[in-house]
């Protein structure tokens, strides 16, 4: 139906549309005016550290949490007043792999498909359809409790597909996964959009939001603080990045005294290690050794690279990307 | 409305498939009820005086225990409920098309085949032991309908108490610092006439103690006036409130 009202329609109707999205709890301010375009079978990439917003946002789009304020269409429909019309068009896979750990692979995509109202039969056979694509044949007949960490994140988005919905919110997918089950779970999520899909994504990875996303919108503190394609975002900060690794973390300091004057931007320093942006190339790494000598700062290696979405996010912020919820709470208290 | 019997059928059927898949909990329903009316007939029953009526103590307390049993039957739901909240299932469920009230409306029956189970345990482990019906066989069902619907109420609170509390551990014990003063300050196990007066003011007063003597009124014959319509009306009454707490709790309940 509404896939159908898309394709008549003059203009193409956004998959998600947010604006103004706000939403508290008690004093705690999750969402603070948020406003996202979702064209259909693009995947928009909300990044964020934790505690951003993020999985609120999701849950907000997702029906399960009404909105303080703001007018948010998925598919088309109202989450609010249609949310039941909007539950039939969307799929929702998470960080918690919602799946009943004593069913079997099959019996849960069979029980869910049930709920969305298909018979025994059909959703047996579309149970047995996402086991093959999802590479869980094996282990249709076994309990989930007996799943590794990727087998139950490919069950839990196998679950949120068994309708073909075609919205996709997937929050942060990847979290806690093993670097190998972490790419499978990339190729398969481009084979979803690849079929027309729109996902939208939360994840705190930088690389993940690159790799997967046509447009990356920055949260933090429940406000978008920028968003664009992840090129577009990589040119905000602007030229390369120099990256300077040092003999002594020791040093840091000296270290960012001397490179100071070559950027238009304070050096960032982690551990051992100092970026700053430059604005030319040439000549920048013999002037750079030159500063660092003169100040007497040993080196271990210095280059030039193209600025990543973590310099993107340090840049905007001022903190870095992929800081933990502790860390977060300490940077408010202090 | 059939989307909600549907929905409701088949969360009712997942939890009982999970229930042969975690066997020590069958366990909980069987063996334990067991120990405690071969503890209550054997060690307490000769110290307890019951009036000449009942004959033995295990006449008196069968009905009584069963009673009790069948409240604390609701626990599988706050512990299901609490599991579920916490795996993020019920956001699952939430984001489905489904009936509002399915997934608790499906636990709570589901608590039913679970209490209809555990009644029959303990009515076998009763007859053995010296338990016998006065009763017609219209009786004896009556008993068991009462029983169920008592039970099924008791699900409703339990489903309330699960959805409130942040971990299963806490669901377990305020389920017990409810429900255990409850069960014992009643006529379940002893004549509420031996109790001091403020707990037998309290002990008449207490729904279980209605319950219990509609039990004895229908299972042995006892004399119990209006107990067995009054323990209808009270498990209507705790249906009536728990559930649209239970399902409103619900429709707001955030996982992770």
């Amino acid at each position: 139906m509404t896939q159908a009202r898309t394709h008549v329609s003059a203009e193409p109707e956004l998959a998600i549309r947010v604006r103004g999205l706000r939403k508290s709890f008690g004093d705690v301010v999750a969402l603070d005016g948020v406003d996202l375009d979702v064209p259909p079978g693009t995947v928009l990439g909300l990044l964020g550290p934790n505690g951003a917003g993020k999985t609120t946002a999701v849950r907000v789009m997702a029906t399960l949490l009404r909105p303080d304020a703001g007018e948010i269409s998925v598919a088309g429909l109202d989450v609010v007043r249609e949310a039941a019309a909007v539950r039939e068009r969307i799929g929702l896979a998470g960080q918690y792999a919602a799946i009943d750990e004593n069913l079997t692979g099959l019996e849960n995509l069979v029980m869910v498909g049930r709920l969305y109202g298909a018979s025994r039969a059909a959703a047996t056979a579309r149970g047995h359809e996402l086991l093959q694509r999802f590479d869980l044949v094996d282990a249709a007949g076994r309990p989930a409790k007996t799943y590794s960490g990727g087998m139950r994140r490919r069950l839990d988005l196998a679950a949120a597909l068994v309708a073909k919905p075609p919205v996709l919110f997937l929050d942060e997918p990847t979290t806690g996964l093993d670097p190998r089950s972490r790419l499978d779970l990339w190729t398969t999520i481009e084979e979803l959009v690849g079929e027309g899909r729109t996902v939208l994504l939360t994840t705190q990875y930088l690389d993940e939001a690159d790799r997967l996303a046509d447009t990356i919108a920055v949260i933090d503190h429940g406000r978008v603080i920028a968003q664009g394609t992840p090129d577009e975002l990589k040119d905000r900060v602007g030229g390369e990045r120099l990256e300077v690794r040092l003999s002594s973390a020791g040093q840091a300091a000296d270290a960012v005294r001397a490179l100071a004057a070559i950027s238009d931007e304070p050096p960032h320093c982690e551990g051992d290690t100092v970026t700053v942006g430059v604005r030319r190339r040439n000549g920048m790494i013999v002037e750079a050794v030159r500063r660092l000598d003169d100040a007497g700062v040993g080196v271990d290696d210095i280059a030039l690279r193209r600025p990543t979405l973590d310099d993107v996010f340090l840049s905007l912020t001022g903190h870095a990307a992929e800081s933990t919820d502790d860390g977060d709470e300490q940077k408010e208290r202090t | 409305m059939s989307r909600l019997i549907t929905d409701t059928l088949i969360v009712a059927e997942r939890n009982l498939v999970r229930l042969t898949r975690a066997p020590d909990l069958l366990l909980a329903f069987t063996v334990q009820p067991i120990m405690f009316v071969l503890l209550f007939v054997y060690v307490f029953g000769g110290a307890i005086l019951v009036p000449d009526f009942y004959g033995s103590y295990v006449m008196f307390l069968l009905p009584g225990i069963i009673v009790q049993n069948i409240a604390f039957g609701g626990f599988v739901t706050a512990l299901g409920l609490n599991e579920d909240l916490s795996k993020g299932l019920i956001d699952r469920f939430r984001s489905l098309p489904m009936a509002r009230a399915a997934v608790l409306a499906g636990r709570t029956l589901s608590d039913v085949v679970t209490n209809t189970l555990s009644v029959l345990v303990l009515l076998v482990t009763g007859l053995i032991i010296g338990f016998s019906f006065d009763a017609s066989p219209f009786e004896v069902l009556a008993g068991f309908a009462l029983l169920l619907l008592f039970g099924y109420a008791f699900s409703w609170i339990f489903a309330l108490l699960g959805l409130v509390v942040t971990s299963p551990e806490a669901a377990n014990s305020l389920g017990f610092i409810a429900v255990f003063p409850l069960t014992f300050i009643s006529s379940a196990f002893v004549p509420v006439e031996s109790m001091p007066a403020a707990l037998q003011w309290f002990a008449e007063i207490n729904p279980f103690t209605l319950v219990v003597d509609a039990m004895r009124h229908l299972w042995v014959g006892a004399p119990a006036g209006n107990a067995v319509w009054g323990a209808v009306v009270w498990s209507l009454v705790i249906i009536a409130v728990f559930a649209p707490l239970a399902v409103s709790r619900y429709r707001r309940a955030a996982g992770h």
